[in-house]
């Protein structure tokens, strides 16, 4: 019941965000210098070819139709056609999110699994030995530009101990599993297909993890601050004073606390992740969303902008809405108020 | 094991002359000097002085509740019903606490777990230290709650802290402290917090459930009149010292020392209306440069110049001492010492 009264009327700020999103792009679009006919038809075309390919986009029509047609287009799932690969963009956007989804979500989990323990163990022996590793780790993910960090791992790994690979979804030679998801590592085991699942394990370790490394250090040093206010709590000296066991005490009864004020900063990460990802895909040569979307701004491809810009938009509402149910799951007060 | 020592020896705690210090940077606190406090099988004992006086400290570390490397024991001995608890390393201590020793804090707002429901924050306890399944365990639970006169327990324990007034997650948490019938239970100022109205209920709650089950209990307060109707002796703590105790009647019939008749004159209970109430000049000592002789003496009307030069030890008969050079033991050893 409370779930509901969460989720409806975010679903219906979504069309007014998606709303808001279209308007925005739009008019940033139109009045950036830069003309996508001239781009197309390149730079010695003529007067009347410019003119055909501008007719031919529609790019001649008053303003405020083009804008209607844009609206009318979008509420039907059709983000208008890339100006570059001549396609939908929409059908190029479900080929490519999920190759980013997937390292997206990969990287979260190792930011994860890695920075909640860190923080927790760095809180607990705090100012000892493994509270200075944690938080020397921490800083440089925190500070280590991620396309530097990725070419020394590809340097590494890659280059010199020839144990990863450095680039791409799947090595060489093996046949990608057929489209089920768009995610690799799901796909092919749902088609039992071992090698490719392997081969994606292999080619996703690295930016994976460079990816996560930044957001690692954020949430460590997150949940160690919210650790180290938890633990001075009277709840936790209650606890103490009843003898429950240290690791009892700590993992049960502090840490479902301190991660409270840390779900707001894993939604953040989710959204630094997607950006993360440009860099990340572009040194990789991951066949993504990020890759797309440099390549579109570089060609001035203005529906493919726009169309992510509102995917993207979409995401972060979603994102928020994830925040706030996991909110209720973790923190009682909210959920049974 | 534990039942056999409780039986052979009348001591819950016994506690002497522990000194205890806090490192800092600017030097050290001495935060307990010489304290000596003992507690009978099944005596109700209160520990009385103004906030900062030790009386926390002193049954925190008893306990092993104060925070590791923070602090240094620089002398004396605790004896909880026969095992050393300063000795025990922290694995023993959780053993301890919770069955031997439980200790009710006081702010019961923030004193339990806000997103465990109340139920599993017991059953967590009992389950600890009781051969206990989960059923038998909550069983255990609503049985207690139900003596702490609390009306729909299993109701209750399906509840969050935040859903119950203050009174009542203080009533759970004196049903956990109770939870595994530990030997002594430690009050830390329970009701400070608590509305007047609540405060006495409260008070009742924990002497007559450890009137019944025979537990000796550790009354912490800077209020002499909540602890004089519960307690059986009273010990008076100033500044980290032990300035005088005895049987409740008598200390608060008869105080002895300037510090405690000063105390007790500060009471509207027991001054007539209209009169002025007292209030004690000056401040407490900085126990990081204590001063010379009694700590009490600057504050103190009666100081001579012995009190300023030597501090005087608790003297006086077995289970009524003061700690004065200007009463009895004391009196007669100030009165050799000047002499010629």
């Amino acid at each position: 019941m409370a779930i509901t009264r969460i989720i409806i009327p975010r679903l219906v700020l979504l069309l007014f965000v998606v709303l808001g999103v279209a308007i925005i792009t739009f008019t940033i679009s139109h009045l950036i210098p830069g003309d996508p006919a001239r781009m197309i038809a390149g730079d010695r075309a003529s007067a009347e070819t410019l003119e055909n390919v501008r007719r031919n986009l529609g790019l001649d029509r008053p303003v405020v139709e083009q804008f209607t047609i844009y609206i009318g287009n979008l509420l039907q799932g059709d983000l208008g056609t890339s100006l570059r690969t001549n396609r939908p963009v929409a059908g190029d956007i479900r080929t490519f999110l999920p190759a980013t989804l997937e390292l997206g979500s990969v990287a979260l989990f190792i930011a994860i699994c890695l920075g909640v323990p860190l923080g927790v163990l760095s809180a607990v022996y705090k100012d000892g030995p493994i509270d200075q590793i944690a938080r020397t780790v921490s800083v440089c993910g925190i500070s280590m530009p991620v396309f530097w960090f990725g070419l020394i791992l590809i340097y590494l790994f890659y280059a010199k101990f020839q144990i990863l690979p450095g680039s791409g979804r799947l090595a060489m030679g093996i046949v990608a599993p057929e489209r089920i998801t768009g995610f690799l590592l799901i796909d092919s085991l749902l088609q039992g297909r071992f090698d490719a699942f392997r081969s994606a394990v292999y080619h996703i370790i690295l930016p994976g993890f460079v990816l996560a490394f930044a957001n690692m250090g954020v949430i460590t040093r997150q949940i160690r601050a919210s650790m180290l206010d938890v633990l001075q709590e009277d709840y936790i000296r209650t606890a103490r004073a009843s003898g429950l066991r240290k690791r009892m005490i700590i993992f049960n009864y502090a840490l479902r606390n301190a991660l409270i004020p840390s779900i707001t900063l894993l939604g953040l990460a989710l959204g630094d992740l997607l950006y993360g990802a440009v860099l990340t895909e572009t040194i990789f040569a991951w066949p993504g969303m990020g890759t797309y979307v440099v390549t579109s701004i570089q060609t001035l491809d203005f529906p493919a902008i726009m169309g992510f810009t509102i995917v993207a938009s979409i995401g972060y509402v979603l994102i928020n809405l994830l925040v706030d149910l996991a909110y209720m799951l973790a923190d009682p007060q909210i959920r049974e108020v | 094991m534990m039942t056999a020592t409780v039986q052979s020896r009348g001591q819950a705690l016994a506690i002497q002359n522990l000194s205890l210090e806090f490192p800092t940077f600017s030097g050290a606190i001495k935060a307990l000097d010489n304290v000596s406090i003992n507690v009978a099988k099944a005596e109700i004992v209160g520990i009385v002085g103004e906030s900062g006086c030790g009386k926390s400290v002193t049954t925190m570390a008893a306990t092993g509740l104060l925070p590791k490397g923070r602090y240094r024991i620089t002398g004396g001995s605790v004896r909880l019903f026969g095992h050393s608890t300063l000795t025990m390393d922290e694995s023993q201590l959780q053993d301890v606490r919770g069955k031997m020793v439980s200790t009710i804090f006081q702010e019961p707002m923030n004193a339990l777990n806000p997103t465990i429901r109340i139920g599993k924050q017991l059953t967590d306890v009992i389950m600890r230290h009781e051969e206990a399944s989960l059923s038998d365990a909550r069983r255990i639970a609503r049985d207690i709650l139900a003596d702490m006169l609390i009306g729909e327990p299993e109701r209750v324990m399906k509840q969050y802290p935040f859903e119950l007034s203050g009174g009542m997650r203080q009533r759970v948490l004196i049903a956990m402290a109770f939870s595994c019938n530990p030997g002594l239970i430690i009050a830390d100022e329970p009701t400070t917090a608590l509305d007047v109205t609540v405060q006495a209920v409260i008070l009742r709650l924990i002497q007559n459930r450890a009137r019944r089950t025979g537990t000796s209990v550790i009354f912490i307060s800077h209020n002499v009149a909540v602890v004089s109707q519960l307690c059986d002796r009273l010990y008076v703590m100033y500044a980290g010292r032990i300035v005088e105790h005895g049987a409740t009647r008598t200390v608060l019939d008869a105080p002895q020392h300037p510090y405690t008749q000063a105390l007790l004159r500060c009471l509207p209970e027991r001054v007539a209306p209209k009169q002025e109430l007292e209030a004690i000049t000056g401040a407490v000592p900085n126990l990081m440069q204590p001063p010379a002789g009694c700590y009490f003496q600057p504050r103190c009307k009666e100081a001579i110049d012995l009190c300023r030069s030597r501090s005087p030890q608790l003297a006086g008969a077995e289970g009524r001492e003061v700690a004065c050079w200007r009463r009895g033991v004391g009196l007669e050893i100030a009165e050799q010492g000047s002499r010629p």
